[in-house]
C-alpha cells in the first residue's frame, strides 16, 4: 500500500483558500489589496511560484478579475480575492467570464456595510451581489462554508464546478470564517477529486466553442493549443462570431441560465442537523451557522425540536428541500448577518407553507448562539 | 491569394467601419507587419476592448478576444503571464485605452510586459456616435462637445514613455508603408510597445468639424505629420499644429514576464521563506 501523507495544520479561513486552490491545480492569481481577503494574495504570493504558477497584483480590481480571465482562457485555472467593495468592480468582468465561458473563481471574503462600510467586521450582506451583482441574466454559483476545513474544500469545489460548467463560480466567506483559526487535516493529493476543463477532440476545423452542444457546456479550447477561435462579450453564435440574430440570442442566452438549473442537483450542497422531527428550523450559513448549530442544541436540550438548514451552495438555492422542510417545520427562522437577504429567497421556496422568521444582525458583529436560542424560544411558545 | 487573405475570417465580414474610416488601413498595415514576422497563427493572441477598432480581432484568423471597455491591456497581461511564449498584439482606440481604460495603460507599461499596443487615435467616440473623448482636440466639437471642447487632449506618446514603455511610436493612416515598419519594430521589441496611429472618422468627427470627404481627412495626415528626424530641426513654434511621427522613443528596461521567470526559479530554489 502506497504512504499517503497527513497534513495537520492550524490554519485561518484565508489559508486553507490558498491551501485549497494550490490542491485543486490553480496556477495564476491576480488580485489587488483588500481587506479582509488580503491573506489569500500574500498566501499565494509565496506558494504560486514555488509551484511554477503565476502571481501578479493589478492596478485594480477590475483589472485583476480581466487578467484571470486572461490567464484562464491561456489554460490556467484561475483565481481572484477580494472583499465587498472589490466585488462590486469586479462584477463588470465576472459578467464577461459568464457570457464567454470561461472558468475561474472568485473569492468574496464579505465584511460589513455598503461602501468601504466596516473593513475588519464581518458581515453577510453580498449574497444578493453574489447572484445578481453582474447585468443580465446569467447563471450563478456561490458557496458558503462554515469552517476552515469547509473553506479548504469548497475552494476545491469552486474550481471544480468552473472548470466542469465553464463559469465563474463565486466563493463567499465572510470575514469570521476567513480570520478564524481551526485545526485542519489536508488530504492527500490522491484524496482529492480534481476536475478539469474537457477540451475539444474534433479537429480545430470543425471546433465550434460555443456549441450547442447536447450537454450544455460545449469543450474548450485553451489558447494557443491549436484550436483559433474568437471570444467576445457581444451575444455570440456557435462560432463565436458576433449576432443579433434573435433565435440564436435566445438560444446562447437559454443555454447559459440552463447549465446550472439543469445541473442543479449534482451542484447542490446542504447539510442539515436534527432535521428529522425539527418543528423549528433554523436557516444559516457561513459562521452564523456555527451559532445556529450550538443553539439548536441548546434548544433540543431544553425539550424543543429543532434544527439547522444549512446551505454550502447559496446558488443555485436548494429551493425544493426548503419547501419540503416548510412542509413539515412549524416555521422556519433565518439568521443571517445582514438586514435580510437569503430570507426572500426562503420565503418564496417556502410557498406559504410555513411562517418564516428572521433573525439578523448588521453591526458588524456576529450573531450569537444566545441570539438565535431566545429566538427559537420565542417561536416555541 | 493576398497576404491579407491568409489572415482573414472571411465569414465575418463585411466589417462595421464605416466608408472611408482609416481602421482598415491600420488592419491591412498590422496584416503586413505580421506577415513579415512570419509568426505562426497560432501563436499569436490579439485582445481588443470596446469601440470601432476593437472590432477588428473578429476579422483575422488568430487566437482573438473582444472584452469590456476599457480593459484589453489587463486581459492581456493574464494571457501573457500565462503563456509566455505568445505574441499578444492590443488593439484599443483613444478613448478605450485613455478614458475608462487609463490606468490599466499607464500600468501595462509601467511593467513593460511585452505586449505591442496599436493605439486607433480617431480624436472621438465613434461607436457610440461622436462624443469628445482625451484625444479630442480643444476648441473642436463633439456631439457633448456642442459649444466646443474645453479640455486638453492627452500627448500619447509622452504618456506611454513617462509611465514605463520601452517602444513608442507614431504614425498615421495615410503613411500605411511607414505603419507597418513601425507595428513591426513594436512587435520586435521584447518589452510594452506603443504605436500610436492618427486614423481619420469622416463620420463622427470629420462632418461634425467640417474635415472634409475622407481623402481630405487623409491629405491633412499627409501635410501635417513630420518625421522625427526633420523635426528636431524645428523649433516649438514652428512644429505647433504638427504630427510627429516616427519612432519617437525606445529603451531597455527588463521585461516583465522575464523578471517573474527569475521569481520562479528564485522560489523554487528555496526551502524555507525568509524571516
Amino acid at each position: 500500500m502506497e504512504k499517503k501523507t497527513r497534513v495537520v495544520k492550524l490554519l485561518q479561513g484565508n489559508e486553507a483558500c490558498v491551501e485549497g486552490a494550490i490542491a485543486a491545480g490553480a496556477r495564476f492569481f491576480a488580485g489587488y489589496p483588500i481587506t479582509p481577503s488580503s491573506e489569500i494574495a500574500e498566501g499565494l504570493a509565496l506558494r504560486l511560484p514555488k509551484v511554477g504558477g503565476k502571481f501578479i497584483q493589478m492596478e485594480d480590481e477590475i483589472g485583476a478579475m480581466a487578467a484571470v480571465i486572461g490567464a484562464s482562457l491561456a489554460g490556467l485555472k484561475s483565481i481572484t480575492a477580494t472583499s465587498g467593495p472589490g466585488f462590486s468592480l469586479k462584477a463588470e468582468n465576472i459578467g464577461f467570464a459568464c457570457m464567454t465561458e470561461v472558468p475561474c473563481v472568485v473569492v468574496n471574503v464579505m465584511r460589513g456595510g455598503p461602501s468601504t462600510g466596516l473593513p475588519t467586521s464581518p458581515g453577510q450582506a453580498d449574497v444578493m451581489q453574489a447572484r445578481w451583482g453582474t447585468h443580465g441574466d446569467h447563471p450563478t454559483i456561490a458557496l458558503a462554508p462554515a469552517s476552515v476545513r469547509e473553506v479548504f474544500e469548497a475552494t476545491v469545489l469552486s474550481f471544480n464546478f468552473a472548470e466542469r460548467f465553464r463559469m465563474p463560480v463565486i466563493l463567499l466567506l465572510d470575514e469570521i470564517v476567513g480570520h478564524m483559526r481551526e485545526k485542519i487535516e489536508i488530504p492527500d493529493p490522491s484524496q482529492i477529486e480534481i476536475f478539469d476543463r474537457i477540451k475539444p477532440s474534433v479537429p480545430p476545423e470543425d471546433y465550434l466553442p460555443y456549441e450547442n452542444h447536447p450537454s450544455d457546456i460545449p469543450p474548450m479550447a485553451n489558447f494557443g493549443e491549436g484550436y483559433r477561435y474568437h471570444v467576445t462579450g457581444l451575444n455570440h453564435d456557435e462560432r463565436g462570431y458576433p449576432t443579433m440574430k434573435a433565435p440564436v440570442v435566445a438560444a446562447q442566452e437559454a443555454r447559459l441560465v440552463r447549465k446550472v438549473e439543469r445541473y442543479k442537483k449534482e451542484i447542490l450542497r446542504y447539510e442539515g442537523v436534527s432535521l428529522e422531527d425539527a418543528e423549528i428550523a433554523v436557516f444559516a450559513f457561513g459562521s452564523t451557522a456555527r451559532s445556529a448549530k450550538l443553539a439548536v442544541r441548546q434548544a433540543r436540550e431544553k425539550g424543543i425540536r429543532a434544527g439547522l438548514f444549512r446551505p454550502l451552495t447559496l446558488w443555485p438555492f436548494p429551493g425544493e428541500e426548503i419547501e419540503e422542510l416548510a412542509s413539515r417545520a412549524r416555521c422556519i427562522l433565518v439568521a443571517e448577518m445582514n438586514l435580510g437577504q437569503m430570507v426572500y429567497e426562503v420565503e418564496r421556496a417556502s410557498h406559504g407553507r410555513a411562517p418564516i422568521g428572521q433573525i439578523n444582525r448588521a453591526d458588524g458583529e456576529l450573531i450569537t448562539p444566545d441570539q438565535i436560542l431566545e429566538r427559537i424560544l420565542e417561536v416555541s411558545r | 491569394m493576398s497576404i491579407y487573405h491568409k489572415y482573414l475570417r472571411l465569414p465575418m465580414f463585411p466589417n462595421i467601419w464605416c466608408a472611408g474610416c482609416g481602421d482598415g488601413m491600420v488592419l491591412k498595415a498590422l496584416l503586413r507587419a505580421i506577415d513579415r514576422l512570419q509568426l505562426p497563427k497560432d501563436d499569436l493572441c490579439m485582445i481588443s476592448g470596446i469601440g470601432c477598432s476593437s472590432r477588428l480581432p473578429g476579422y483575422v484568423d488568430f487566437n482573438t478576444l473582444h472584452t469590456t471597455h476599457g480593459r484589453a491591456l489587463a486581459f492581456a497581461t493574464g494571457v501573457k503571464l500565462a503563456r509566455p511564449k505568445m505574441t499578444v498584439i492590443v488593439i484599443s482606440g483613444n478613448g478605450d485605452a485613455l478614458a475608462i481604460g487609463g490606468n490599466h495603460f499607464i500600468h501595462a507599461a509601467r511593467r513593460n510586459i511585452d505586449l505591442t499596443c496599436i493605439l486607433f487615435n480617431n480624436l472621438i467616440y465613434g461607436m457610440t456616435g461622436g462624443q469628445y473623448s482625451p484625444t479630442t482636440p480643444r476648441g473642436q466639437f463633439a456631439s457633448t462637445a456642442p459649444y466646443g471642447n474645453i479640455e486638453t487632449p492627452f500627448d500619447i506618446c509622452k504618456l506611454a514613455e513617462a509611465s514605463g514603455a520601452s517602444f513608442v511610436a507614431r504614425g498615421t493612416a495615410y503613411h500605411a508603408t511607414q505603419l507597418d515598419k513601425l507595428i513591426e519594430q513594436g512587435m520586435r521589441n521584447p518589452g510594452f510597445s506603443l504605436v500610436e496611429v492618427l486614423v481619420q472618422c469622416p463620420t463622427v468627427y470629420g462632418r461634425r468639424n467640417r474635415s472634409g470627404d475622407p481623402v481630405s481627412m487623409l491629405k491633412w495626415q499627409r501635410d501635417n505629420a513630420i518625421g522625427v528626424k526633420a523635426a528636431e530641426k524645428l523649433s516649438p513654434e514652428e512644429l505647433a499644429g504638427k504630427l510627429v511621427t516616427g519612432v519617437l522613443f525606445s529603451r531597455e528596461r527588463p521585461e516583465y514576464c522575464q523578471e517573474y521567470e527569475k521569481i520562479m526559479a528564485r522560489a523554487q530554489g528555496m526551502t524555507s521563506t525568509p524571516s
